[in-house]
């Protein structure tokens, strides 16, 4: 299969889906002049016109909150956030409009609307383009939230959203955009909602999404060479969960390890480590651990930074700690 | 203050913006830089009227409002590299330098993010019975950014100490000024009936002269100002920038507008001596080279200080023991 680069992967997905509906139509800061700051929009203005792939002012709130006008009349956009740090500015449009508006109209207003947001720290880049919000935006009811780890489920999941009829957050780390993988030639969807056992095990079960997928890959790698054999899951979506496919493999396996770069305290990792732990309190062998962020902004130094995030060693220590329970 | 000042601080950003540049290249500051050239006479021209007691807020682009409220380029140069003697303990960055000392109140990586802060340190000096005024610098992508609407009124309405510093340099990263604004930045602010001047941001006296005309009026309690200087990023919008949004020529014609060798022509022309300017040049040098050294030699933090700052109280870690 070819190979091509998670940017790329989007990239498609954007040029696709706006050939298909001439609904869709895509709009952020500085996209149409450079193609956007990693590249993902390269080419679209040149095929869709400035129209359909539209430069803003520097205005987060009214673009969360025109975005959602938009899809509420019909239209399908789909509003790039320079960096995930920013949706922060329009968490009342977010979390007030956008994520309530069908639920208090009773189920009558649709909101097909897609919010991208180049997530997660890259290259000391600081606290203000570092974070990683997915947790904020799952307690809040009413969002999709997809976080994709490869090229091909960029791609597809990205097709996906734009078709879904509610409001997604598509969080793309920044540091997978330069990544490459294969990618289907031909038409594709990665449905919303499901994960994927992606490296089998029976000793124990890593669970992440997003870049530190790729971290626990390398912890499962790591573990291997110790005789560990760990299942990795991808979670892919993290709203809705795929519960179904979590809980077998944690089932089988009875151990579980959840690792995010958002912080640890009250991140994604705690919500699945409670569930895993009320369904499956008899079949667990361990308590479900959790690997996040340090509980403090991320910082700037790169010694610093890399004490924050969360690393392959702490993947591995947590395992070992999950392994030593007997 | 004298030209010569001036053009000394105007020399300081300059060559401290073109070593960042350089070391950047080379790997040696880490993070993003948004580089301060072509603009010094802004930052100078306003900061030249500090005084203690007064605070600023700043932009990503940040570098030479620091500079030119006096911030120690020694401590601001490891603080680019993130090593532990940085003036921000290497936890802030480029984007986020704060000097407590010159009420420096932060760089920031959000734009338009000081406003709002510039105008409650100008509510905070007015309740606290405190003279002093706040600068608050920001690009032109900021007009874009309800804060500075809102700022602007709320400012207006309560008349607080503060002087709207908008350095126009005809672009946000690649959006040009007419592509995303729709008004005449004069009619906004005078609407919000808030004292307008207009400055060429390339002219450091002019600068300093119209800073001096608007802030007269707010050490007098009038209420803000708003200052809109003309100007012109010499180099990408960050370091690495392709910069396919204008055309070559446009920066070159922008070039030959340079504040600084506009500053050292009229000292000449004023008589000021070719090795006396000579001499101060010497001093900035060594003075940066100084700089650079310190930040090279200097440690990195221990990761574990990356746990520590973010109370002032102590509010207690896991009684188990972990960050
Ligand atoms: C709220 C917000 N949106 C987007 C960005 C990304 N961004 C960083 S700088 C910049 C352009 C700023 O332009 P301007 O205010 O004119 O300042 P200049 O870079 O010209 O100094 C943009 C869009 C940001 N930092 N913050
Ligand atoms: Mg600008």
């Amino acid at each position: 299969m070819r190979e091509i680069t998670f940017a790329e992967a989007t990239r498609e997905a954007m040029e696709e889906e706006m050939a298909r509906d001439p609904r869709v139509f895509l709009m952020g800061e500085d996209i149409a002049k450079q193609g956007g700051i990693f590249g993902q929009f390269k080419g679209l203005p040149e095929r869709f016109g400035l129209e359909r792939v539209r430069d803003t002012p520097i205005s987060e709130p009214t673009l969360v909150g025109a975005a959602l006008g938009a899809a509420l009349v019909g239209a399908r956009p789909v509003l790039d956030i320079h960096f995930a740090d920013f949706l922060l500015l329009a968490m009342d449009e977010l979390a007030n409009q956008a994520a309530s508006i069908r639920y208090m109209s009773g189920g009558k207003l649709r909101v097909p609307l897609v919010i991208r947001a180049p997530d997660g720290a890259i290259r000391s880049a600081g606290a203000h383009h570092s974070k990683s919000l997915e947790a904020l935006f799952l307690h809040l009811p009413g969002f999709k939230v997809v976080a994709p780890a490869t090229p091909k489920d960029a791609k597809g999941l990205l097709k996906s959203a734009i078709r879904s009829e509610d409001p997604v957050l598509y969080l793309e780390h920044k540091a997978l955009y330069p990544r490459k993988g294969p990618v289907p030639e031909e038409e594709y969807l990665v449905p919303l909602g499901r994960a994927e056992v992606i490296r089998p095990g029976r000793d124990l079960t890593l669970i992440s999404y997003s870049l530190t997928l790729h971290k626990a890959l390398e912890a499962a790698e790591l573990l291997a060479g110790e005789g560990v054999q760990a299942e990795v899951v991808d979670l892919k979506t993290l709203y809705p969960l795929d519960w179904d496919t979590l809980l077998a493999s944690v089932e089988r396996t009875g151990r579980a390890v959840v690792a995010h770069e958002g912080w640890r305290f009250l991140g994604p990792g705690a919500e699945i480590a409670a569930t895993l732990e009320e369904r499956l309190w008899e079949k667990l062998k361990a308590p479900v651990a959790r690997v996040g962020a340090a509980h403090v902004p991320i910082p700037f130094s790169p010694p610093l930074e890399h004490r924050v995030l969360p690393q392959v060693e702490d993947i591995l220590k947590a395992a070992k700690e999950v392994l030593a329970w007997r | 203050m004298e030209l010569l000042d001036l053009y000394r601080l105007m020399y300081r950003i300059r060559r401290f913006e073109e070593r960042v540049e350089r070391l950047f290249l080379a790997g040696k500051i880490p993070g993003f830089v948004h580089l301060y050239i072509g603009q010094e006479a802004v930052a100078v021209g306003v900061l030249a009227h500090y005084r203690p007691g007064d605070y600023l807020t700043s932009t990503h682009r940040g570098h030479g409002h620091a500079l030119a409220v006096g911030v120690d380029p020694k401590a601001m140069m490891a603080e680019l590299f993130g090593r532990a003697p940085g003036i921000c303990q290497g936890k802030g960055g480029s984007m986020h330098l704060f000097d407590a000392d010159r009420g420096m109140l932060g760089a920031n990586g959000i734009v338009a993010g000081g406003i709002p802060i510039a105008v409650g340190a100008g509510l905070g000096l007015r309740v606290l019975g405190r003279e002093g005024v706040v600068f608050c610098f920001f690009g032109d992508g900021a007009l874009g950014r309800g804060v500075l609407h809102e700022g602007l009124n709320l400012a207006a309405l309560w008349r607080l100490p503060v002087l709207f510093v908008l350095e126009n340099n005809r672009y946000a990263s690649t959006t040009g000024f007419a592509e995303s604004h729709a008004f005449r930045v004069p009619a906004l602010v005078t609407a919000y009936g808030v004292p307008y001047l207009e400055a060429d941001g390339t002219d450091v006296e002019q600068v300093y002269g119209a800073t001096a005309e608007l802030l007269s009026g707010i050490r007098m309690g009038r209420g803000p100002a708003f200052l809109e200087a003309h100007t012109y990023r010499f180099k990408g919008h960050y370091v690495g920038d392709p910069e396919r949004y204008r055309s070559r020529q446009e920066v070159e014609e922008a070039r030959r507008r340079d504040p600084l060798a506009n500053a050292r022509g009229k000292l000449l022309a004023s008589g000021v001596a070719q090795k006396e300017l000579e001499d101060l040049e010497r001093e900035e040098e060594e003075l940066l080279e100084e700089a650079v050294a310190f930040a090279e030699r200097s440690p990195w933090p221990d990761p574990e200080e990356a746990l520590t700052d973010l109370f002032a109280e102590p509010v207690g870690d896991y009684p188990w023991g972990e960050g």
